[in-house]
């Protein structure tokens, strides 16, 4: 490290976010269990309704590799990466907005020897193990149902942290211009589209090919495509790309928070 | 307050350090168009009680957030401990407590979690966190209160939690950001209480406050801000006897008549007319108020009292602190 990046961790932390990690297990054991096994559900119904339900009406669709296989397994990875980039994106913005703003929750870390640097590796830090969680879960759904057909489906769990790492880094970085609940609005309306049509409920392939583009730019259809290659463990040069995208995406990711650090926890 | 152990030779010699605890030049913060804080100096000494005192929107909190590192300053020098709060800003909050303006208590935690768990934050363990939350409750009378949630404790129980809070790493400095505000009288003396106790053992005391009395009952010396500036600076006492007379006699004489009745009374001493009563400035407020009758003038009531801070703020902005 150069004498100015030593400076600049020396002014925003103080090595202790351990302390903002033990404070946020001490909350997961006060709280209702009922609070956090219901964000474990909104996949499991979408998955039963339109894997299941729907899905009786489509039969058996092309899956990576070309080979067929039934509705249900084919959104269920996709359904796995949009949650996790649900749940990183709740806590990075709207968590993250609620408690500096209302709770003030960080004006309160922030007078003890805490730096912004430990608060936002803390926060993030307890973001991916409610990811983890609910990868965990989902993934044992998922293959409950027998809709994994190969080991390699084990690998989705921590590649849902990695993309949860690529959304909640982003989206800190995001919450830093946002002053009112309006403009936290704006993210919802960015989300939903990109869950609607990232290839989660239907192959990208019924898009005319200039929207083809357009969605492969976005960050949900590399995740989406990269559950599904993992699900039934077939690999093309196009999984290292999906795999790259996000670990770029993290990176930058996080050097975007951290230049903004500053502008969101201290006025 | 027993246990809160600061051995008393330790004290005596921490009060008469001369060295400041917090040093200001120029400290300036702007908001936009806003200078909140414009071009202040001050210097606080060790084991000093010191005010800053002004109305709402004077920029007392800005300073505050400044010396503790969690707003930074547009220009100008600070130094805490002799150290600048945006460059070591967790360095000098370790020695640091905060006593904020609104309470920001974990509502996710309970009472003594939340003193265990802030006492984390400063990288402090549990075999010293555990016996000190259970002293820190004691002082704060919440011994009964320790597995409750936060948001089932009152006003006042969560306001002394807060400062118990803040003591949790036995600072050198504690900034109190209006500590009473909305406490009821009773509330409030036991906080001064108990913050006088802190002072005993040596603790710089940095209140801010628009409440005059409590201005005069914690504070060595003072500044005065309107409009993030210094407008004055002093002890108490001093401040009274500078800027205003030994007594001042309150008279009201009905909204209407309290503005006509100006040029009659003006030889008998300085005026200030406010909107409910008229605020004559002397050295003997009962030979005042013999002349007043004499003239023939029948105030609804009249008040004899000692000049206070409050008259001391009028004097130099013209207006009341609390509107």
């Amino acid at each position: 490290m150069s004498i100015e990046q030593r400076s600049w961790v020396a002014a925003n932390s103080s090595g202790n976010a351990r302390a903002v990690i033990e404070r946020g297990f001490k909350v997961i054991r006060n709280q209702n269990w009922i609070v956090i096994v219901s964000g474990f559900f909104e996949p499991v119904f979408y998955l039963l309704a339109m894997g299941f339900g729907l899905g009786q009406l489509i039969g058996e669709v092309t899956g990576p590799g070309g080979r067929p296989i039934p509705y249900a397994a084919f959104i269920a990875p996709a359904l796995l990466a949009t949650s996790a980039m649900n749940g990183a994106i709740y806590d990075s913005t709207w968590n993250v907005f609620f408690k500096l703003r209302f709770a003030k929750l960080y004006q309160g870390m922030l007078a003890t020897s805490l730096g912004p640097l430990d608060v936002a590796i803390g926060e993030i830090f307890m973001a991916l193990f409610r990811g983890f969680l609910y990868a965990l879960g989902f993934t044992a759904v998922i293959a409950l149902l027998g809709l994994a057909t190969s080991w390699w489906a084990l690998a989705m769990i921590p590649v849902a942290l990695l993309i949860a790492l690529g959304f909640a880094a982003l989206g800190m970085a995001i919450t830093s211009y946002f002053t009112t609940f309006q403009q936290m609005d704006w993210i919802n309306i960015a989300l939903l589209p990109m869950f609607m049509f990232s290839a989660t409920l239907f192959p990208i392939s019924v898009f005319p090919e200039p929207v083809q583009w357009f969605v492969m730019a976005l960050p949900l259809w590399h995740g989406v495509e990269l559950m599904r290659q993992l699900s039934v463990g077939h690999f093309e040069a196009s999984t290292a790309v999906h795999l790259g995208y996000f670990v770029i995406m993290s990176l930058a990711g996080i050097a975007f928070t951290t230049r903004r650090l500053r502008s969101l926890f201290l006025r | 307050m027993r246990g809160l152990s600061r051995s008393a030779l330790s004290v005596a010699v921490d009060k008469v350090s001369r060295v400041p605890v917090i040093e200001a030049r120029d400290l300036t913060k702007v908001y936009g168009e806003l200078r909140a804080v414009d071009a202040i100096s001050f210097e606080v000494a060790s084991g000093e009680s010191f005010g800053l005192l002004g109305p709402n929107g004077a920029g007392k909190s800005t300073t505050m957030r400044m010396i503790g590192g969690t707003s930074l300053r547009t220009s100008g020098t600070l130094l805490v401990n002799g150290l600048d709060p945006e460059v070591n800003g967790p360095e000098v909050r370790a020695n640091l407590g905060v006593v904020p303006q609104t309470d920001n208590l974990d509502g996710e935690l309970r009472a003594r979690e939340n003193l265990v768990m802030y006492g984390r934050y400063f990288g402090l363990p549990y075999s010293y966190l555990n016996p000190k939350a259970d002293e820190l409750l004691a002082f704060a009378q919440l011994t009964e209160k320790a597995g409750e949630k936060v948001d089932n404790l009152s006003g006042g129980m969560k306001r002394r939690l807060t400062i118990a809070r803040a003591l949790v790493n036995e600072p050198r400095v504690l900034l109190l950001d209006e500590p009473t505000t909305g406490l009821d009288p009773q509330a409030r003396h036991i906080l001064w209480d108990r913050l006088f106790r802190l002072k005993e053992q040596g603790v710089t005391l940095i209140v801010t406050t628009h409440f005059m009395d409590e201005a005069e009952q914690l504070c060595d010396r003072l500044i005065v801000i309107d409009h993030g500036r210094i407008v004055a600076e002093g002890s108490p006492p001093t401040l009274i006897r500078q800027y205003a007379t030994r007594e001042v006699l309150e008279l009201r004489f009905g909204s209407e008549r309290n503005g006509t009745l100006v040029d009659q009374l003006r030889d008998l001493g300085r005026l200030e007319v406010l909107p409910d009563r008229v605020l004559l400035y002397t050295d003997d407020g009962e030979a005042a108020l013999a002349a007043v009758h004499h003239r023939g003038l029948v105030p609804v009531t009249s008040l004899v009292r000692r000049s206070s801070l409050e008259d001391v703020f009028l004097r130099l902005t013209g207006r009341s602190l609390i509107d």
